[in-house]
């Protein structure tokens, strides 16, 4: 099964490398993994989207907990919590496809944020079924380039799942 | 007073007690060597290579207790430390490592002697650190020694860039050390470990399994008072040997691959097995869903990432071994009615019937030399009081199969990692914590080859290691499975006439050379060796067919052994296995 998992970590240089190290050391898979400075300038938060049985991600959790570096781990998916990833689509349509590829960024909520005589860059934010499903609609109109920032993940507050 | 990164660096090592470093000097650590060159409290131990520094240390280690200290260059300097530090990595062994690294301004210029310790180690150590401002020295020399002694232990690198060493501040020695992220948990959880007692209180046929856990935490006499009033019998693991007497009524010796039949034959009759400080390594379990199918397993364990790992377990406890036991011990006495008399006679009685049926044994009725031989004859002539560092192979299981360890840190064993040439370093090492002690390494003829230059560190330093050759011309493990599951393909393992004169190569070192080739001349080798107060070898030539067994086939369960003494059948019962 697939799980998120949120790291906090000290800021210090060769920390990502202990966490990624650990991953590939043991043989873990990571799906996706993005980092960034929390609130507090000394401690950064890192998403791991990985997968596996119990007994893996229960390994996974207490190898990441003996990091010297590692504040604290949770792991998402036992919480109620928000997803949200970004990402970035360079759209080649084809002339009589450019009012779709705009009508599609419009449904989606995203964003044309470059735009050039023969491309569209569309920027857009949402969970994994809804980038998965505007890059399917637009797939066929000719997708040039595609970047995503990895999920990052949050405990909604106050509810824990049952 | 600012004083140089080189004098923090002294001063920090003694305020930590420190009197030993074992080392090898070089470009970018040349002022910490000139600094202690004129002290007097603080010895470096000049190894003639640095993973013998390394391995050095280690022996030092295991044999005190204390973390064993060791300072390289950089370069070639430090990355001759790995293979040492993945071996005290496995084995949980307390180390700080000093390398020197190239200046700070010139790191990741590919400079000369440059390499990238810090991120070649990483996984290898419990922590390392690139000290990039000599203000930071102190805290973090008293970070590196409180990671690697407390929780379960291990080795952290320390990488000192020579401006770092060179570079001057005022010396400021933490008190105390304040990591926010690092705190190991040391009381166990109080409902998991009364669970604990009423199983064992309750058990018919329960076994202790003993590991190095025991051992790092100080718990042999919490060990043995939970084994004796609760009537259980104890098999120790190789990083367990010592952590309860090994001449004990209640011990079973080794499990796994060459444990013993009785040891193997408990755990997997048993119906609870109390795993203490050890960590379900392959080599003890064999194959794992075979493994003990009928016992319910309580887990005791600093590390909380060794439980679950390989096993199911049914009660566990994070905590220290020493703490958790005694609390175990004081609720079996008094909270738990000692009602396991009657049931626990039927199961030890099996257990000794077991131990008459298949005890360890070998060919005694022979002229040759067998290695288990000499073995036991060097346990009869310390009477058990020595200290035993051994290389890795046969030699290995033989001294810890045909010698009885009834202290804790009598033996010094490549446990995790398996390094070849551990020994004759490690043994070096310890002598340098117990001067007084007969300390012997047990060797191969393949093993002692790959350290055989410490010689000289033993020599110059005046040192009475002895050191056992059981020399059978081969890589004898290795040759034991080509024999067995390689239709007798002896690739690569036959060292025959090139195995030195090891005779000669001591008298080169101005050590002292024996050698025996006959069965009768292995007493009085021993006993002259043991009578001369500098380093011996000795060279014992051992019949080189003979065979570490029992022998669990890699990948069948444990309690599918094969006999030396049924050879024959042996090969009925390896094809089906295979």
């Amino acid at each position: 099964m697939r799980h998120t998992i949120s790291v906090l970590v000290e800021n210090k240089f060769g920390v990502l490398s202990r966490v990624s190290g650990l991953f590939s050391g043991r043989g873990y898979n990571i799906e996706s993994l993005s980092v960034g400075e929390t609130i507090d300038p000394n401690v950064s938060v890192m998403t791991i989207v990985t997968s596996g049985d119990d007994w893996i991600i229960e390994q996974i959790t207490k190898q990441l907990n003996k990091l010297i570096d590692v504040i604290k781990v949770v792991d998402m998916t036992e919480l109620d919590h928000v997803e949200r990833e970004m990402v970035l689509i360079k759209v080649a349509p084809r002339a009589e496809d450019k009012a779709e590829v705009l009508r599609l960024a419009e449904i989606f909520r995203g964003r044309v944020v470059d735009s050039s005589p023969k491309t569209y860059t569309i920027e857009m934010t949402g969970d994994e079924k809804k980038i998965a499903a505007i890059v399917e609609l637009l797939r066929p109109m000719g997708i040039k380039e595609f970047v995503r920032t990895g999920k990052i993940a949050i405990a909604r507050e106050g509810i824990k799942k049952a | 007073m600012k004083i140089s990164g080189a004098e923090i660096f002294i001063e920090s090592l003694k305020k930590e007690g420190v009197k030993h470093i074992f080392g090898y000097p070089g470009g970018v650590v040349l002022n910490i060597f000139d600094a202690l060159h004129d002290e007097k409290d603080l010895q470096l131990i000049l190894t003639r290579h640095e993973q013998g520094a390394v391995h050095a240390a280690d022996g030092y280690a295991r044999a005190s207790g204390k973390a064993g200290v060791v300072l390289v260059t950089s370069g070639p300097g430090a990355t001759n430390t790995v293979t040492g530090i993945a071996t005290a990595s496995m084995d949980s062994i307390p180390l700080v490592v000093f390398s020197g690294q190239v200046p700070t301004l010139l790191i990741g210029n590919d400079a000369f002697q440059e390499a990238d310790i810090v991120g070649i180690t990483r996984p290898c150590t419990k922590y390392n650190y690139l000290v990039k401002d000599v203000k930071d020295l102190a805290r973090i020399i008293k970070e590196a020694f409180h990671i690697a002694t407390t929780g379960r232990p291990g080795p952290v690198l320390i990488d000192l860039p020579k401006d770092v060493t060179s570079g001057k501040t005022e010396f400021v020695w933490p008190e105390s050390v304040s990591m926010t992220t690092y705190k190991p948990t040391y009381e166990g959880n109080r409902y998991m470990i009364n669970q604990a007692a009423h199983m064992i209180a309750k058990a018919k046929k329960p076994v202790i399994v003993a590991g190095g856990g025991v051992i790092a935490s100080g718990a042999a006499r919490e060990l043995k008072e939970l084994a004796e009033y609760a009537d259980v019998p104890v098999t120790m693991t190789l990083m367990g040997l010592g952590g309860f007497p090994g001449s004990h009524r209640l011990s079973l010796g080794m499990p796994g691959m060459h444990g013993t039949y009785y040891a193997n034959r408990a755990i997997q009759e048993s119906d609870l097995l109390v795993a203490v400080g050890m960590r379900f390594d392959d080599r003890v379990t064999g194959k794992i869903s075979a493994f003990a199918p009928n016992a319910k397993i309580v887990h005791i364990d600093i590390d909380p990432t060794s439980i679950r790992k390989n096993v199911r377990v049914d009660v566990p406890i994070v905590g220290d071994v020493k703490r958790v036991l005694s609390v175990m011990n004081k609720v079996l006495k008094e909270e738990v009615s000692d009602q396991w008399q009657e049931v626990r006679k039927a199961w030890l009685k099996q257990v000794d019937a077991w131990k008459k049926e298949r005890p360890l044994t070998y060919n005694r009725e022979t002229d040759i030399i067998k290695p288990q031989y000499v073995v036991e004859k060097i346990y009869e002539l310390t009477k058990g009081d020595a200290i035993i560092a051994t290389e890795v192979g046969q030699n290995q299981m033989w001294a810890s199969q045909f010698y009885r360890y009834d202290k804790p840190r009598t033996l010094l064993s490549s446990g995790g990692l398996g390094t070849m040439g551990y020994g004759l370093p490690a043994a070096i090492g310890a002598q340098f914590a117990f001067p007084h002690k007969l300390v012997i390494d047990i060797a191969g003829d393949g093993s002692i080859q790959m350290n055989i230059q410490e010689l000289a560190t033993a020599v110059i330093n005046k040192l009475p290691v002895k050191v056992a050759i059981l020399n059978n011309r081969y890589l004898g493990m290795v040759r034991q499975w080509q024999e067995l599951f390689f239709q007798e393909r002896y690739a690569h393992t036959k060292l025959d006439e090139t195995v030195p004169d090891f005779v000669k190569i001591a008298e080169a070192y101005n050590a002292v050379g024996l050698r025996a080739t006959k069965k009768s001349e292995v007493e009085p080798v021993l006993k002259e060796a043991f009578s001369i107060k500098r380093p011996v070898m000795m060279d014992f030539v051992v019949d080189w067919k003979e065979k570490v067994y029992p022998m669990v086939p890699a990948g069948a369960a444990i309690d599918e052994m094969l006999f030396a003494e049924d050879e024959k059948k042996s090969e009925k019962k390896l094809k089906a296995v295979k």
